[in-house]
């Protein structure tokens, strides 16, 4: 109907940009993926070559593992603590407003200052981190200077900027709740954790599904913390798929093969995207 | 069973509820607040006390040296510059064409464009970087900021048309149905009922698209040069090419992030309103 197409009207100028600044990019990284290309000029179609490099490519197999270890921590954590801070915050008490607005200062602060921050603290020798276990008795640890504790260090900080998501949106899911079955329960002589695990907790799970979604997405593509504290090193200790893509294109000026790269990591992306639209309109209808 | 114990048990067993639960809530909040107090607190520190060890927690001599140190070197004053015109102009713009856009979708419930929204929103942002890349080295822009404040679009129109999709949608037709009946144009019931109902919406995507497009680093790591830098850019430079002390470092650190973190307390409530439209209510 005519009216439908004039309100058309009011998204051209915005698709123009997408067009430009999101569709586009996303064809021409195609189109780079299927070649030999340089920086400095040189390209010659390859096909599918860049792909099938991937498949043996083991620098990229190992980020590729690595990514999925750090964002399964990093997805788990959070979603833990977040769940808790939800269910505190889903309290009445003095100041909530104002500590809720302290507590997810670390997700909006600027990644960069907090993971400078972090760099300082993770110092072996002069590093707060250390001091505050000799305090407990605890051994000092090298952190992100060491290739076996780099992930869980870093996954450290990433839960730290992230729990606050998790408590939004679970908080939000809360606040939802219809308040009969608590009331009910209470009546029938069910405790408190009673009431969380057959109450509360089947009626968030559809929230804490969201929230998992979204924390996967936003693990797998951490970046700032990682290139910051840790460049992907020691080694390539914690190199993941985005720090080795960001070489590939950037450093080693490869960018046929990192589009492959990009191409590889759209698709993981956009199957968990999916993923999250299914789940909200499951919780919608339930 | 509760109800027969005697009032003093029961008063004891409200207080010790009441003790667990501040307990519970000052571990929950005090890692977020700590670690911002520990750049504040190395940032107000002489470097004697920066690098003494056991930690120097509270400055025996609080100094501003280290900010003044700041201003002094690294053409701090420019990268400020540089992020005010490349996060204004991306913010500016994004609400020029995004909030028409989040009306449109949601009046002619045209979803499948949200999805692309949605998307855009979610995928790396390494993927826009290096086709945008190579288009800027094509067109001679290198050098200039025009490069920082397009791929920063990438980061603010998404926002802003999810934000205010979420809020057109929940505004009441009706207003808008009767001045359409009395012959108004749909840019006339936009501009004049609409849009001065949504001003809400507009201050808290405009809020939020600031706030992200300032924070970001990778678009300017790649895409800046030495004149061009972005603040958070400028201050990862500072450390690795400078091997700059902590104090100042600190210090840097702070000022960069403060803008955010200033507005995130004042306006939280707004804040979380936005996530949780834009984020959760997919």
């Amino acid at each position: 109907m005519t009216r439908r197409r004039s309100y058309l009207r009011f998204i051209m100028p915005a698709m123009i940009i997408v067009l430009a600044v999101i569709i586009f990019p996303w064809i021409f990284t195609l189109y780079m993926s299927a070649h030999d290309w340089k920086v400095t000029g040189t390209r010659a179609f390859v096909g599918l070559a860049n792909y099938t490099a991937l498949a043996t490519d083991e620098r990229f197999l190992w980020a590729l593992a690595r990514t999925l270890y750090y964002a399964a921590l990093a997805v788990i954590l959070p979603l833990v603590l977040g769940t808790v801070a939800a269910l505190i915050f889903h309290r009445r008490f003095p100041l909530r407003g104002l500590l809720r607005g302290i507590f997810i200062l670390p997700m909006m602060a600027t990644p960069v200052a907090v993971a400078l921050v972090w760099t300082m603290m993770f110092h072996p020798q002069l590093g707060v981190l250390n001091y505050l276990l000799s305090l407990v008795g605890l051994p000092a640890q090298l952190w992100v200077f060491d290739p076996g504790t780099v992930i869980p260090s870093l996954v450290m900080v990433e839960t730290w900027q992230w729990t606050p998501l998790v408590m939004l949106i679970v908080l939000g899911g809360l606040a939802a709740l219809p308040v009969e079955p608590f009331e009910s329960a209470r009546l029938d002589g069910a405790s408190a954790w009673q009431s969380f695990r057959h109450i509360t907790f089947p009626l968030v799970l559809p929230f804490l599904m969201v929230a998992a979604i979204i924390r996967t997405i936003d693990a797998i593509k951490s970046f700032d913390l990682i290139y910051v504290i840790s460049q992907g090193g020691p080694g390539t200790a914690s190199e993941t798929i985005n720090i080795y893509l960001y070489l590939q294109a950037f450093a080693f000026y490869n960018i046929g093969y990192a589009s492959a790269v990009v191409a590889v990591f759209f698709v993981v992306i956009v199957a968990l995207a999916l993923c999250l639209l299914y789940v909200r309109q499951r919780a919608q209808w339930a | 069973m509760s109800a027969h114990a005697p009032p003093l048990w029961r008063a004891l067993r409200r207080l010790a509820a009441r003790l667990g639960f501040a307990f519970a809530l000052v571990m929950i909040v005090s890692p977020a607040i700590l670690v911002f107090l520990w750049m504040l607190s190395l940032s107000l520190k002489s470097e004697i006390d920066n690098i003494a060890y056991p930690p120097v927690f509270v400055p025996s001599a609080p100094t501003l040296a280290n900010y003044a140190q700041v201003f002094e070197t690294g053409s701090f004053p420019r990268y400020l510059l540089n992020s005010f015109l490349v996060t204004g102009g991306a913010t500016l713009l994004a609400l020029l064409v995004g909030v028409p856009a989040g009306y449109g979708i949601a009046k002619a419930k045209a979803y499948r464009l949200a999805i692309v929204v949605l998307i855009a929103r979610i995928t790396p942002n390494l993927s826009y970087l290096i086709p945008l890349f190579i288009v800027f080295q094509f067109l001679g822009l290198a050098g200039t900021l025009y490069p920082l404040l397009i791929t920063h679009l990438v980061i603010t129109v998404p926002i802003v048309v999810w934000v205010m999709i979420g809020f057109f949608e929940t505004l009441h037709p009706d207003l808008e149905e009767a001045a359409l009946i009395d012959g108004a144009t749909v840019w006339q019931s936009f501009r004049y009922i609409a849009l001065p109902l949504a001003r809400p919406g507009i201050v808290v995507a405009a809020i939020l698209a600031f706030i992200f497009s300032w924070n970001n680093f990778i678009f300017g790591v790649v895409l800046a040069g030495r004149e061009t830098r972005t603040l958070p850019v400028a201050v990862y430079n500072v450390l690795t090419f400078e091997q700059i002390s902590w104090g100042p470092l600190a210090a840097a650190a702070l000022l960069v992030t403060l803008p955010v973190l200033i507005l995130t307390v004042v306006i939280q409530r707004e804040i979380v309103t936005g996530l949780t439209a834009g984020g959760v209510k997919a």
